[in-house]
């Protein structure tokens, strides 16, 4: 459209380049998480996630099966057996027996042991122990192989988070949490929001404009301010630390962007309609009730994701206003921080932990998209 | 009774509550106290509908009070009084900033937030232009949108969690897990780096994942001005002989300087609030403090209310011109 003829199929070209580098580049970072929470613990510490579409070499520690097993064959005693047990997929390269030296021996060929006897390994694992002694001890001698193994996905970590309720680390328990905290602070501001932005919009009344530039002040007003105070009231009037208490906390603080994007929506409908109900004798109670609230739809439904998104995602205030020392109302926000500090090493545990939490305002947000970007372009001060 | 109960019971109690509070409040209004009929109804109706839009406002306006404009007066006098063992408060003017002005850590804080400030509301303007500009011109734009604003649905503390793994760091024998430090393993590094812990820098790294968020948000909105820009003036501007890169720098981002301006000081208030990322991440360690997490420590670990109170003011300071700003704009827009 702005470019001029020739040069346009050059440019279509780098700007879809540069595009999908963008694009790419937002979203590697939560593809990496998302990838990693499918992975063993064991595969995400020794290898990047971004080998587990690939089969990765790895360096691996094993052991033959004991010496217990051993058969009698002539006068030779043997041992037979597979280094990687049930899963025979992976493919050797190179193997050893001492630990400096792991990349000694091909496929095939034999080495000698230290205490005694041979041993030869096969490329798929397949081993073959001989002696002409009997072997003692209880463990059988340690192999060191470089293995290719092929990728593996697992719903094991899933499992684990959310369906084991031995887990002490386990999400189910935040998860309803966090659903209970966030569905009635969800639906409670909207109703509340909706009968003042109607009134703020439609009706006149003395010091209107002074109460709308109050709302749009207060919808910067940062709550870190309202922590001691609120906190010291809901134990003061003995709400304390409880479901309750951040209902009415996440109410009050959705309140002002709720009544700002109510009122702008509703401020925008035809004059005309309300006007004729008017004269044709119906209340404002009436009027709100039958035409203004089926009409606002839309920008119910932007304000509905917001806080949903905003209240789901809360750390915050949950802290706060919820969280007591009992650890049984804990969200899922405030459990992934708590498990960062004392799982921190432990990524598969990490990675699960967190896309259980992200998975629904992902959902939310896919779903629901067209009305998130119309709230947000309405929401943004003009 | 368990919370799923308590909680359907509070939607249904609060639904009901409002709607029945509304209804019965306007048929009181209209039957009982300023009837319609009889020999004063135009006085009435004039009366019932003076006091009307009040009924309409009062639960906002109460809810208002007490979660938002109480706090501020409230911490205002806790951040000048301290509180005295075994209960009550003692007004000592001043002290709590004093004390606060004396600690290196909210320096540190002070200095940590004027970076941020500056940072992340101009890296995730551009980068939003950026992309609000090159997808507006192709095919699959609205999916790359819908995917670059995707982080916007993901908490901070999530949020968290993925950049953890990006930044990982793993003994130098060993193979790296962490994205950033393969690819620097790659290019020729010598060691790994411990990215988060590397005082200055680290604070940089902590920026990246809000801009990251932040920059689908700073797209959408500059996406939708952009589009409202009147087609004659670009088409001028070709006829004229501009290339691509003027058409941009010189035709549109002067017609939606405003809209930038709206998404920068948007962006700003975020970044004041900024508080489960550094808090997730270095919980304000390693020289990454920030206000809000400042504050956090001194009201609940330190539990120093006073100057804990001291620093919400600072962080509410910082906002007030926008705050003052956006008010003007409203006023404006309202004539």
């Amino acid at each position: 459209m702005n470019n001029i003829a020739g040069s346009r199929s050059a440019l279509v070209w780098i700007v879809n380049l540069c595009v999908l580098g963008l694009v790419c580049l937002w979203l590697f970072p939560t593809f990496g998480l998302f990838v990693s929470s499918f992975r063993t613990a064991d595969q995400i510490a020794t290898s990047g996630w971004w080998r587990a579409m690939f089969a990765s070499e790895q360096n691996l520690t094993l052991r033959t099966a004991p010496p217990e097993s051993q058969v009698q064959q002539g006068d030779l005693y043997v041992i037979e057996g597979n280094l990687f047990g049930d899963n025979p997929d992976a493919v050797i390269s190179v193997w050893g027996v001492s630990s400096r030296d792991i990349d000694a021996y091909t496929p095939g060929e034999t080495a000698e042991l230290r205490r005694g006897g041979e041993i030869t390994v096969q490329a798929d694992g397949g081993y073959r122990l001989v002696n002409t002694e009997a072997f003692e001890g209880n463990r059988g001698p340690r192999v060191f192989v470089t293995a290719t193994t092929p990728p593996e996905l697992t719903f094991q970590n899933y499992k684990n988070i959310l369906f084991d309720p031995a887990n002490v680390d386990g999400m189910a328990k935040a998860f309803f949490n966090t659903l209970t905290v966030t569905i009635p602070a969800t639906i409670i501001p909207i109703l509340v929001a909706a009968f003042a932005a109607y009134a703020l919009a439609w009706m006149d009344f003395p010091g209107r404009a002074l109460l709308i530039a109050a709302v749009v002040g207060l919808l910067v007003v940062p709550l870190q301010l309202a922590l001691i105070p609120l906190l010291k009231l809901h134990l003061g009037v003995g709400i304390g630390k409880s479901y309750l208490g951040i209902w009415l906390a996440h109410t009050g603080f959705g309140l002002p962007l709720a009544i700002y994007l109510l009122r702008n929506y509703m401020a925008g409908l035809p004059r005309d309609i309300i006007e004729n109900a008017r004269v044709d004798g119906a209340t404002d109670f009436q009027i709100f009730t039958k035409i203004i609230l089926p009409l606002s739809f839309p920008a119910l439904a932007s304000f509905a994701i917001f806080q949903f998104l905003w209240t789901w995602n809360d750390l915050l205030v949950a802290k706060v206003f919820l969280i007591d020392a009992s650890g049984q109302t804990t969200v899922m926000t405030a459990q992934i921080v708590e498990l960062m500090g004392t799982r921190g090493g432990n990524w598969e545990i990490l990675a699960t932990a967190a896309f259980v939490s992200i998975a629904v305002p992902l959902l939310v947000f896919f779903a629901m998209q067209k009305y998130l970007v119309r709230g947000l372009l309405a929401g943004s001060v003009k | 009774m368990s919370p799923a109960l308590q909680g359907l019971m509070t939607i249904v109690i609060g639904v009901v509550g409002c709607v029945g509070y509304f209804y019965l409040s306007n048929q009181f209004l209209d039957k009982v106290l300023y009837p319609a009929r009889g020999p004063n109804a135009g006085r009435n109706i004039n009366r019932a509908n003076l006091i009307r839009p009040w009924l309409f406002l009062f639960p906002a306006l109460f809810a208002l009070g007490l979660y938002l404009a109480y706090p501020v007066v409230e911490t205002l006098r806790l951040s000048l009084t301290d509180r005295v063992p075994g209960g009550g408060y003692e007004w000592v003017g001043l002290r709590n900033y004093q004390q606060m002005m004396q600690e290196p850590k909210f320096w540190e804080a002070m200095r940590n937030n004027m970076l941020w400030l500056i940072v992340v509301p101009a890296l995730s303007t551009a980068f939003g232009l950026l992309a609000a500009q090159l997808t507006d011109r192709i095919r699959w734009g609205n999916l790359a949108k819908s995917l670059i604003f995707m982080p916007m649905a993901i908490s901070f503390v999530g949020a968290a969690v993925i950049w953890k793994l990006v930044y990982d760091t793993r003994p130098v024998e060993q193979d790296q897990i962490g994205v950033l430090n393969a690819i620097y393993m790659a290019l020729g590094g010598a060691e790994p780096q411990t990215w988060l812990t590397t005082p200055f820098w680290n604070s940089f790294f902590l920026m990246i994942v809000l801009i990251w968020i932040q920059t689908g948000f700073a797209m959408v909105i500059l996406s939708a001005a952009l589009r409202g820009i009147p087609e004659e003036t670009v088409e001028a501007a070709i006829v004229d002989g501009a290339n691509p890169f003027q058409i941009f720098f010189k035709i549109k981002v002067p017609q939606i300087k405003n809209t930038i301006l709206v998404v920068w000081t948007t962006i700003t208030i975020t970044v004041l609030k900024v508080f489960d990322i550094v808090f997730a991440m270095t919980n304000g360690q390693w020289e990454t403090q920030v206000l809000a997490n400042y504050m956090f420590d001194k009201l609940f670990r330190a539990n120093d209310w006073g100057v804990g109170s001291a620093s919400a003011i600072v962080i509410m300071i910082l906002v007030m011109p926008i705050l003052v700003w956006n008010v003007r704009n409203a006023r404006a827009e309202m004539k």
